[in-house]
């Protein structure tokens, strides 16, 4: 039972077969040794924008599906219904099936906030939307292993559930701009009534929408992955991000926060300076310092909260995501 | 007749301003379409999740990129 899980998890999720071929490809079509260096990048190249290219398509379409049971109108109801910590938790869920970026997750803040939801709760939604997605899980599980994927999730549930309490307790109302408050409610709801077919029609045209929106992202960080996979010494990767440098989770925050990618092209970069020895706790917080804040997401969110609540809200994530690097490097032996 | 498609310009924007085009067409109907890609301005419209469509300020649809024809029924019943 045990080997078939492994052979499962090897063929499909992580795609052997897919590692073989290209391998086959390298050697066969482009007459490289794939344990060369430039034949080595060819293959990393390949292989991992093959891979997350059909783990992309495959997830985002059963996402999307699932997602088209919650269309925003109909969260903004249940989390309505709820007070208190359970209603910051539920939308650090319901923020994992909804939009990918953090670009799209600020209509759906407005929307939250002009109905009368506490900012505990739009902010724990905000943090946990771009941070953890269900794809993101799958493609973790992927390129890791199921235990980092899953404690992936934890502390970023985790992370949104406390940042969300605390811009709660710290009553910042008033340092949300007003024209937010007085945005129309509509109640309009046309996600119960969607046949399946509509259904299948929603998902594709998400998979189409998000993968013509992401694949240059997934290229760059992809080749940014392959560049440090086979061309970067490793001397120098270790001597700027090894686990034995205090300030290597601290240098991979700063270095991530400014960018934006979301997560699929995040995921390669992180993949390739794990490889390079580098601690798999300042390779997450790279990841999860890319796709919480983004100085374009930043921008945005300007327009709507004032400059005191969005400082707390970057100190909070940022601070929140630095904790997270140190815990996971101290405990990373636990899950690899 | 006013129609306004809300979204930031992604694809699914752009095939809704298309849809709203041949609708309007089959629909024998005149109108002037606007873009509006301004997050804010989407907001002022209540709506959450784009593409979304307003005929006349009124919303009649978002979150989902409607077909011709349900665009027709929608201009024929106004």
């Amino acid at each position: 039972m045990r080997d078939i899980f492994i052979w499962l998890n090897d063929q499909i999720l992580r795609m052997q077969w897919l590692s073989d071929l290209v391998t086959l490809f390298v050697r066969n079509g482009f007459g490289l040794d794939p344990a060369s260096q430039i034949g080595g990048s060819v293959h990393f190249f390949i292989y991992d924008v093959i891979k997350i290219f059909i783990l992309l398509c495959v997830l985002i379409f059963s996402i999307s599906y699932v997602q088209s049971y919650f269309p925003p109108e109909r969260t903004r109801r249940i989390l309505g219904q709820r007070q208190g910590l359970g209603a910051v938790s539920l939308a650090a869920l319901l923020g994992t099936i909804t939009p990918f970026c953090s670009c799209s997750s600020i209509p759906l803040f407005i929307g939250f906030t002009s109905a009368g939801l506490p900012l505990a709760v739009t902010f724990s939604f905000l943090i946990s939307s771009p941070l953890v997605d269900l794809a993101s899980v799958i493609l973790l599980a992927s390129i890791f292993n199921w235990s980092i994927a899953l404690v992936y999730v934890l502390i970023g549930l985790v992370l949104a559930i406390l940042g969300g309490a605390l811009i709660g307790y710290l009553k910042l109302e008033s340092q949300v701009e007003t024209f937010v408050y007085q945005s129309p409610v509509r109640d309009h709801d046309n996600g119960s009534s969607l046949s399946r077919r509509e259904r299948i029609a929603f998902a594709a045209a998400q998979v189409v929408d998000i993968v013509s929106r992401v694949w240059v992202y997934i290229l760059i960080g992809v080749g940014i992955g392959a560049a440090i996979h086979n061309w970067v010494p490793e001397a120098f990767i270790t001597a700027l991000l090894g686990q034995d440098k205090w300030w290597s989770v601290l240098l991979a925050t700063l270095a991530g926060i400014p960018m934006y990618a979301d997560i699929f092209g995040t995921l390669p970069i992180a993949e390739a300076l794990v490889q390079k020895d580098v601690g798999l706790g300042t390779a997450l917080t790279f990841m999860m310092a890319v796709t919480a804040l983004s100085v374009p997401s930043l921008i945005m969110l300007k327009r709507i909260v004032k400059l005191p609540l969005l400082l707390i809200f970057v100190g909070i994530v940022t601070v929140g995501i630095i904790l997270i690097g140190y815990i996971f490097n101290a405990t990373a032996h636990l899950f690899v | 007749m006013i129609i306004k498609i809300l979204g930031s310009g992604c694809k699914k924007c752009l095939a809704l301003a298309e849809n709203a085009e041949t609708a309007l067409q089959m629909a024998k109907r005149d109108a002037q379409i606007e873009k509006v890609t301004d997050f804010v301005a989407i907001a002022g419209y209540g709506v959450m999740s784009t593409p979304g469509l307003v005929i006349d300020e009124k919303v009649v649809s978002s979150g989902r990129v409607l077909s011709t024809a349900e665009i027709e029924t929608l201009l024929n019943s106004l």
